[in-house]
This record gives C-alpha cells, sequence and structure tokens, in this order.
C-alpha cells in the first residue's frame, strides 16, 4: 500500500493534468452540446419541412453512429484529401461529446416543449404575444424546468464518453490512469479513477438539481433553491429523478 | 488508383467490408445479444433484491448501483482487463457491458413494477396467492409489458457503446474499420461505412421500438 501511496504521489501533478483535460471536455462538450440540442430541438419543430428535415437528419444520424465513429471520423478523416483539416485532438473531443450528445439532447429539447399544455399556448395567442416572446417569456422557462432532468442524465453519460478520448491520442483522466497503474496494482489505480468520475457525476448532479430547483421555482413550484439544498433534492434512494 | 483525387473510392469499401463484417458478426452483435441476456436478467434480480432485502442491504446494492451506473464503462472494461488477465477479454467484454447495462435496466424494471396498479397486488393477496405466485404469475408479467421499450433502447445503446471494447484490444467493427484506414492511409471509406452499418441497424430498431411503445401503452 505504501508503494502505491509513492507512485500517487509522484503521479499527482500527472493525474491532475488528466482532471483537467477531462473536466475540459466534460464542460466543453456539455457547453457545446446544449447550444446544438436548442438549435436542433427548435428546428425539429419547425412548420417549414426542409428545416425540419436537416434537423431530423441531423439528429439521426449523430445519434445512430456511435460517439466512437464520429471521434475517429474527425480525427482520422479530416485532416487526410480531400478535406485537408487538421484540428487539435481536444478541440476533436470537444466536437465529436458535443455534436453526439446534442443529438440526443435535441430530442429532450423537443419532447420537452411538446409537453408543454396546450393551455399555455392558446394563453400566449389569447394575450397576443409575438412568436419570440411567446418561446422565450411563456413556452420555454416552462420546458426548461421539464427537460432538466433528462440533460441531469445526458450530462453524466457525455462525461463517462469522455474516457473514451485518449484513443484519439487525448491525454485524459483515463489515459493517466492508464500510466499510474504500471507503477501501482491495478486495483488501486483504477478504483481511485472510479471514485474521481463518481465524485465528477456526484457534483454534477447535485449542481443540476438545484438547478431544476431553481428553474422550478421560478414558475412558482416547488421549494426556494435555498431550503432545496438545505434539504437535499437526491431522492431517498439516492437516484436521479 | 490515384486515392488523393477522388473523395470517395468503392475499391477501399469492398477491400475493408469482409473484415469490417466479420468483426461485426462475431463482436458487435455477439457482445450486444449476450451483453443484453446477461443485464436484463441482472436487472431483474437487482430490482427485485432492492425491493425485498432488509434496508440496509438494498441501500448497499443501491449505491453500488449508481457508482456503476455514474462511472464510465471504459474505466471499468480496463479495470477488468488489467485484474482479471485470466479471461479472455471478449468474455470480459460480454459481462461488464452486461454489468453495466443491467444498472441501467433495473431502473426500468423498478419503474415497471412501481406502475402496476395497487389493485393487483391486493387482487393476489385475496386470492391468497404466495408471495412468489403473485411475483411471477400477475406483477412481473404486467410490468415487462411496460418496461420492453426501455429495455430495447438501452440495447441499440449498448450496440452504439461496443466500439468502446477496442480499449480492451478486442477488434470490433469500428476498431477494424480503423485499423483498415491506418494501413492504407486511406480512412474515409471504411469510417464511413461503420457508421452507415450502425445507423442501418439502430434507426430501424429504434424506430420499431417507437411502435411497440405506443403498442404497449397502457390505454388507461
Amino acid at each position: 500500500m505504501t508503494e502505491n501511496l509513492e507512485a500517487l504521489q509522484r503521479a499527482l501533478p500527472h493525474l491532475l493534468d488528466g482532471l483537467l483535460i477531462t473536466v475540459e471536455l466534460t464542460v466543453g462538450g456539455a457547453l457545446l452540446a446544449f447550444v446544438i440540442a436548442i438549435a436542433l430541438g427548435l428546428l425539429a419543430r419547425s412548420g417549414n419541412i426542409l428545416l425540419r428535415g436537416f434537423a431530423r437528419t441531423v439528429i439521426e444520424v449523430f445519434r445512430g453512429t456511435s460517439l466512437l465513429v464520429q471521434l475517429f471520423f474527425l480525427f482520422f478523416v479530416l485532416p487526410l484529401p480531400p478535406f485537408n483539416l487538421e484540428l487539435p485532438p481536444v478541440f476533436v473531443g470537444i466536437l465529436g461529446l458535443g455534436l453526439n450528445y446534442g443529438a440526443y439532447g435535441a430530442e429532450v429539447v423537443r419532447g420537452s416543449i411538446n409537453s408543454v399544455p396546450r393551455g399555455q399556448w392558446e394563453a400566449t395567442t389569447a394575450l397576443s404575444l409575438s412568436r419570440t416572446q411567446r418561446m422565450w417569456r411563456v413556452i420555454f422557462p416552462q420546458a426548461w424546468a421539464l427537460m432538466i432532468p433528462s440533460l441531469t442524465n445526458l450530462l453524466i453519460q457525455l462525461l463517462k464518453g469522455t474516457a473514451v478520448v485518449y484513443l484519439i491520442t487525448i491525454v485524459d483522466l483515463t489515459a493517466q490512469l492508464n500510466k499510474l497503474r504500471i507503477d501501482t496494482d491495478v486495483f488501486f489505480a483504477y478504483s481511485l479513477g472510479l471514485v474521481i468520475y463518481f465524485v465528477i457525476a456526484y457534483i454534477l448532479t447535485i449542481a443540476m438539481n438545484a438547478l431544476e430547483a431553481r428553474a422550478k421555482h421560478r414558475l412558482g413550484q416547488g421549494t426556494r433553491l435555498r431550503e432545496a439544498v438545505a434539504a437535499p433534492t437526491v431522492d431517498a434512494e439516492g437516484d436521479v429523478p | 488508383m490515384n486515392d488523393d483525387r477522388v473523395i470517395w473510392n468503392w475499391d477501399h469499401v469492398f477491400a475493408a467490408l469482409p473484415d469490417m463484417l466479420w468483426a461485426f458478426l462475431t463482436v458487435t452483435l455477439f457482445v450486444t445479444v449476450l451483453g443484453s441476456i446477461i443485464a436484463a436478467v441482472l436487472g431483474l434480480l437487482i430490482a427485485l433484491a432492492r425491493r425485498s432485502t432488509p434496508r440496509p442491504v438494498a441501500a448497499i446494492l443501491t449505491f453500488v448501483m449508481n457508482f456503476i451506473r455514474m462511472t464510465p464503462l471504459v474505466v471499468q472494461l480496463l479495470f477488468a482487463y488489467y485484474a482479471f488477465t485470466a479471461v479472455p477479454p471478449l468474455t470480459l467484454g460480454v459481462i461488464i457491458f452486461g454489468i453495466h447495462y443491467a444498472t441501467y435496466m433495473a431502473e426500468v424494471y423498478r419503474a415497471g413494477i412501481d406502475a402496476v396498479p395497487h389493485g393487483q397486488w391486493e387482487a393476489a393477496t385475496a386470492l391468497s396467492m404466495s408471495r412468489g405466485r403473485t411475483w411471477t404469475a400477475v406483477i412481473i408479467p404486467q410490468a415487462l409489458r411496460s418496461t420492453l421499450p426501455a429495455l430495447g433502447n438501452y440495447v441499440i445503446s449498448m450496440f452504439k457503446e461496443t466500439p468502446f471494447l477496442a480499449v480492451i484490444t478486442v477488434t470490433d467493427m469500428v476498431r477494424a474499420a480503423q485499423e483498415y484506414g491506418a494501413s492504407n492511409f486511406r480512412f474515409i471509406e471504411a469510417i464511413i461505412m461503420a457508421g452507415v452499418l450502425f445507423l442501418v441497424a439502430s434507426y430501424p430498431t429504434s424506430l420499431l421500438i417507437g411502435r411497440l411503445e405506443k403498442r404497449l401503452a397502457y390505454t388507461a
């Protein structure tokens, strides 16, 4: 055990570097995915069949072809002719994660907007709100509260998805664990790694639950964020609701 | 063939496909099918155990389940690969995929069991059915009905995560495509074909599951 700890001490700076890359990929990928999800989710509800068709095609292609295929495409195919487009690996990672999970998120956005009760739409017409006002002041805030739980799940999936990026030469946390494994015993290195990922996932879940409590409070539902934090919003079984 | 001039060369498609299809059958489909069976059975066992074991045991089980769900499959694969060097990688892949997805399926079963109306339990009691018979003859058949589409969606997710097996040296279809690309310095056809094969297999299946979902929905 002491040998493990000594090896860990030596590897610590590298592990922190790897952790930083993993966090970078998670945050960057999540932000990109969020923007793509909103854009495609709204386009997929458009009345224009061309826009809707475009959104549906992009969504199905990125949902249907596996994350690793997309990463390999961006990493191996783009640098060669005819594209000749060589992107930095971390950028490729963020792009791949953002596109893949953005496509999944688009379905969540679309579904949540569709679940806002009919009466809300009719009310905006009765108040003769403009299209933008209707979406950003009435429909979206309600859809937002509905979509957060599913987005939380996707965010955790994205975090877990970052662990494959070492296959495209990014030295993330998993890559550093693979190096740590050589100097320590396997159990130690990977248990440590799993715990680190778990802690990140847990922090993300708590943050998203707080976001959900806030979104609901702003709609006049549920408790205020401060009260919600005092009594954890993770339910008794520890599940993400 | 002057590759640099053409964007798409069918010769490369036909050269790369045999290895890719072989890997698709022997790894991608193999792991998806066996992994799904393990996940479906183990998931049901976890769901039942969480309901019927004493509270502390159930709490530990829930924690372990969440831990597995919230940590990367890739790291779990690597862990198992280096910890159990005696087991062939493909077997490990099947087991780890099975366990990982069992934790997701357990949640699906839980929701399905919760969705069985309370009156069904009472009716079983009124007919003085044993606890085992209540589960096997009344609750589980009804719970399965509503869980089937969600389970199917997880099978598709598992299918799309099989390329992760590359991290434990198992050559799945995507890895085979990448190997072809690396040895010919020509990636576009093989990688795009890998994507197309995934899409061709998963998109119709997910449409089918969507229809199943509508058909099996309770019309109450």
